[in-house]
């Protein structure tokens, strides 16, 4: 059912008690749509439409209807904020659920669609937000709602490299009806990855953090049993980063790579740091932030080989230590840094997902992979190290 | 009526049993004492021999209550309970649960034990200490090791036993600050990898390969002349015995380190295979749960440490030696020890207990014990393969021994249910099923164990509860989402467990967190 009255963010008032029950929707239907014909991504609109000519199907709406099956009973009173049509609307409307629409869109939809209707939901007060697409749609929704309210992605692209999707839509769709039932307490932040469509076409892949969005803890109630605390994650990062600040050796330098296990390290030592950049310190002093690799290069040249440290973390899910979110860290900086002077940190629920699967290192350089390939101590605690298979 | 079909008729007791605090009555008495006789020193003077500071101000906070509603409060929480007395405990695995024999409770319990004090001299304590001297001289035939010290008072306390005597011995070895890391696995228990920290150790883990066994290639990366120790378990908690254990310790000792055999595991080994035999210097045996004394949860533990000669000097001390001359005694001339790992001696009633079981059944006997508990451990496993759903982790690796790891990945991918479901709705049987499987690797993960002690119809019976819990879950999910029916407890909010600003296990912090019930200051 559609509720009356058009956009006018002027109306809105942010109250300071927020219905949590006002939650964003949004489905990208061109999304998943380059995967069968094997365009291996929708990005572009050329490709989509090359698509559409090789016969492709939108999937995306049959996929945010699969997860919808999970939460629809739970929804009954919640407010949707979507975007018109296939974008959304349709579907709620289909399923009889109550929403607001906060754009309409044509028939053509792109990316600026995805961001200005995320754009609208936090105005119109969304408590979160769930929206079906590829990693694409993950990253524009990244860019306009960041980590300021908790997201559900619903799987429907080809390329899923993003931490932020579940598994299967159906999956997403318990996600979504555990938040509305008040019973997802703890959120945690999830990559949102994306690779360089036109690149990957041509056989390449390259990669990149984008940045992080908050997604509900998913893990059961039992998880967190066998683990103790539920503030585990945050304390075990805690431990990482004391073990890891401890250690350092004076007079050396210390590159610390992208990603929130990381940036704990910098924290730890009360340095300000960049989430997806490359930053460097010595004696606990920032030397540099957010270098490219000319800068890293430069700086390694004041430092005897001895002393050059990097320290890394794992991308979850798919195990890359290099080659996926630190394109600075290139081949020739990588070459310069001895193989025991690299530290990598990983919280051991990451290490957990990864149970059974090999760490990935993809430089780009095939003779330099080969020297991390075998086994590498990943620091999972204070003191506590496991050995990763490295492939 | 069969023993499925009486536990589904199951109803478990429900009193409402406030906290004896909120039962206490001022003036209420359970035990009136006498007053002090005449030729008694007076409190206060009694009290003026001790340091002001460690004087108590008020009297003590302690529930007032008389005897009878005393007793009253104490069967209602003990009929609240649900313990191996009381249940068919094999769903927790890893914890061997078995029949404690009554008897030895009496023994344990009778007068010459419990009356003991531990610093009476040694010649008036000739028969504990002979329990204690006999009891190691048993385990020489079990582990095959040389010296023995039942001072842990648990296996994880065995552990720091263990690392204790390893630093020790690197001290004295002068390699102390060099040897500085402690090789494990990820299926040993997660003792080894969490204890040996405390005494200072950088701990480096092993993950399994795809058979179930820890990655000896991995294994070879992480050895170092750092390397102070191993700590294996074997078979680990997927039940899986590492048949290349030799290759293992072998390499080990070719850098020096000292290989260090946690066998809490052991009730599929008895008589059948030694520490010694696997080459390992030293280890730990739980006298709870393997050698009939109630597992650590449910009873005082004791673990007994064994190692060869060679590490004697490094020993907690005291250890209890015996001469024709001084009789049994505690020699306390270690000066290369690594110190005391607990106050006094160790945890008697459990040493009283497991000497007594081993006696009573003797060298076959214990044989016979591994045996029946490896026979009970693959007939529940034949059986529970065969349930809808349900699947062995490593299944590459069909052999276990006294346990298994399985999982319900399958049940889960087919009907949304996973272990937490089923573990939710077993209470409904009069039953239980343990749900802590550090490291949660394994998907789904349960665990079963059905020692020695259960019978054919016993496993038979647990085993159509799973089928039964997993035939709930395909056809009639409605019941598993409201399950359980018959316990008292239906879904507990764990964040009370795991948040430090709302767990509370005292009185006093839960007062200072709560008024009134969970209400939050």
């Amino acid at each position: 059912m559609r509720l009356p009255g058009a956009y006018t963010p002027k109306n809105i008032k942010v109250t300071s008690n927020p219905d949590k029950r006002r939650i964003g929707f949004l489905v990208n239907p061109v999304a998943g749509m380059g995967g069968k014909v094997a365009l291996k991504g929708t990005d572009g609109e050329d490709t989509l439409r090359r698509a559409l000519e090789l016969g492709a199907e939108p999937q995306a709406e049959a996929r945010a209807e699969r997860a919808l099956d999970e939460f629809r009973d739970e929804a009954k009173d919640a407010v949707f904020l979507t975007a018109g049509g296939q974008m959304g609307a349709d579907l709620l409307e289909k399923n009889g659920l109550t929403y607001e629409v906060v754009l309409e869109v044509g028939k053509k939809t792109t990316f600026a669609d995805t961001q200005e209707a995320v754009k609208r939901m936090l105005d119109a007060g969304a408590q979160s937000i769930v929206f079906a697409g590829g990693d694409g749609t993950a990253r524009n929704v990244c860019e306009v709602a960041g980590d300021k309210i908790p997201v559900v992605g619903i799987p429907a692209g080809v390329k899923i490299h993003s931490g932020v999707y579940a598994n299967r839509p159906a999956e997403a769709g318990m996600l979504v009806k555990e938040m509305l039932q008040g019973k997802v307490r703890r959120y945690r932040e999830a990559e949102v990855m994306d690779i360089d469509e036109e690149a990957f076409r041509g056989g390449i892949v390259s990669a990149k953090l984008y940045g992080y969005m908050r997604v509900p803890d998913n893990r059961r109630f039992m998880q967190d049993r066998k683990s103790g605390s539920s503030r585990k994650d945050a304390y075990e990062t805690d431990a990482i980063a004391a073990w890891v600040t401890e250690n350092m050796q004076a007079g050396a330098l210390y590159l610390i790579g992208s990603g929130s296990t990381t940036k704990a390290v910098m924290d730890r030592m009360e340095l300000r740091s960049t989430l997806l950049g490359v930053d460097a310190v010595s004696d606990k002093k920032l030397l540099a932030r957010d270098m490219n690799e000319q800068e890293i290069l430069a700086l390694m040249e004041k430092y005897p080989q001895s002393k050059r440290n990097l320290i890394i973390t794992v991308i979850g899910g798919q195990g890359h230590i290099f080659g996926r979110g630190n394109q600075q860290l290139s081949p020739k900086v990588l070459m310069l840094i001895p193989k025991e002077n690299i530290t990598i940190i990983a919280a051991p629920s990451k290490m957990t997902e990864l149970f059974g699967k090999s760490l990935i290192s993809d430089t780009g350089d095939s003779a330099l992979d080969k020297k991390f390939i075998g086994y590498m101590p990943v620091v999972t605690g204070f003191g506590r190290k496991i050995m990763a298979r490295v492939a | 009526m069969d023993k499925f079909t009486s536990m589904k008729k199951f109803h478990q007791a429900k009193w409402n049993e406030p906290i004896i605090y909120e039962l206490s009555e001022a003036g209420q008495r359970a035990t009136l004492l006498p007053s002090a006789c005449c030729d008694c020193i007076d409190t206060a003077e009694a009290l003026s021999t001790l340091p002001k500071n460690m004087i108590r101000k008020g009297s003590a906070n302690l529930p007032e209550i008389a005897q009878l509603q005393l007793v009253r409060h104490y069967n209602h929480l003990a009929q609240e309970n649900l313990g191996v007395d009381s249940n068919i405990d094999i769903g927790q695995g890893t914890c061997t649960m078995k029949y404690n024999p009554k008897v030895n409770d009496r023994l344990a319990g009778s007068p010459k034990v419990a009356d003991m004090h531990p610093l009476q001299p040694d010649e008036t304590a000739q028969g504990i200490l002979e329990v204690f001297y006999k009891t190691g001289e048993l385990f020489k035939e079990i582990a095959g090791l040389d010296v023995f010290s039942m001072q842990p008072g648990s296996g994880s306390h065995g552990v720091l036993a263990l690392a204790s005597i390893v630093r020790a011995y690197w001290r004295d070895k002068g390699e102390e600050e060099k040897r500085d890391e402690i090789i494990t696995t990820l299926f040993s228990h997660p003792a080894d990898a969490a204890v040996p920290i405390v005494k200072g150790y950088k701990v480096t883990i092993i993950q399994p390969d795809a058979d179930g066994y820890p990655d000896i290639e991995a294994f070879k990366a992480a050895l170092s002349d750092r390397t102070a120790a191993i700590f294996f378990t074997n078979p680990e908690d997927t039940g899986i015995f590492n048949v290349r254990i030799k290759e293992f310790t072998k390499l080990a000792h070719e850098k020096g380190v000292v290989c260090c055999y946690d066998q809490a595991n052991a009730n599929g080994l008895l008589g059948i295979t030694r520490t010694v035999e696997a080459d390992f210097d030293m280890s730990f045996f739980n006298l709870h749960k393997t050698f009939g004394a109630p597992h650590g949860c449910g009873g005082p533990g004791s673990g007994l440490v064994a190692a060869k000669k060679e590490f004697r000097p490094y020993m907690p001390t005291p250890l209890v030696e015996y001469s024709p001359e001084k009789g049994y005694y505690l020699d306390f001339d270690m000066p290369k020890s690594c110190g005391k790992i607990k106050s006094f001696w160790g945890v008697a009633p459990v040493v009283v207990k497991s000497y007594a079981w081993i006696m009573a059944l003797g060298a076959e006997g214990l044989k016979e014990v591994s045996r029946v508990a490896i026979l009970n451990n693959n007939y529940a496993m034949k059986k529970i393969l065969a349930i809808r759903g349900a699947s062995m982790s490593f299944p590459n690796h069909p052999s276990r021994i006294e346990q298994v790891r399985y999982s319900w990945e399958q049940l889960k991918a087919d009907t949304g249910f996973g272990t937490s479901d089923v573990q939710r709705c077993i209470p409904d049987y009069g039953t239980h099923y343990w749900s802590s499987h550090e490291p949660f690797v394994i998907p789904e993960p349960f665990t079963i164990e059905p020692s020695e002690s259960y019978s054919k119809s016993d496993i038979d019976a647990y085993c159509a509860v799973l089928k039964d819990i997993s035939r709930l879950c395909y056809e009639d999910p409605e019941h598993v989402k409201h399950a359980p029916y018959n316990s008292t407890v239906q879904h507990i909010d764990h964040d009370y467990f795991d948040d430090p600003g709302k767990y509370a296990i005292t009185w006093r912090v839960y007062t200072k967190k709560y008024k009134g019930y969970f209400e939050p200051r």
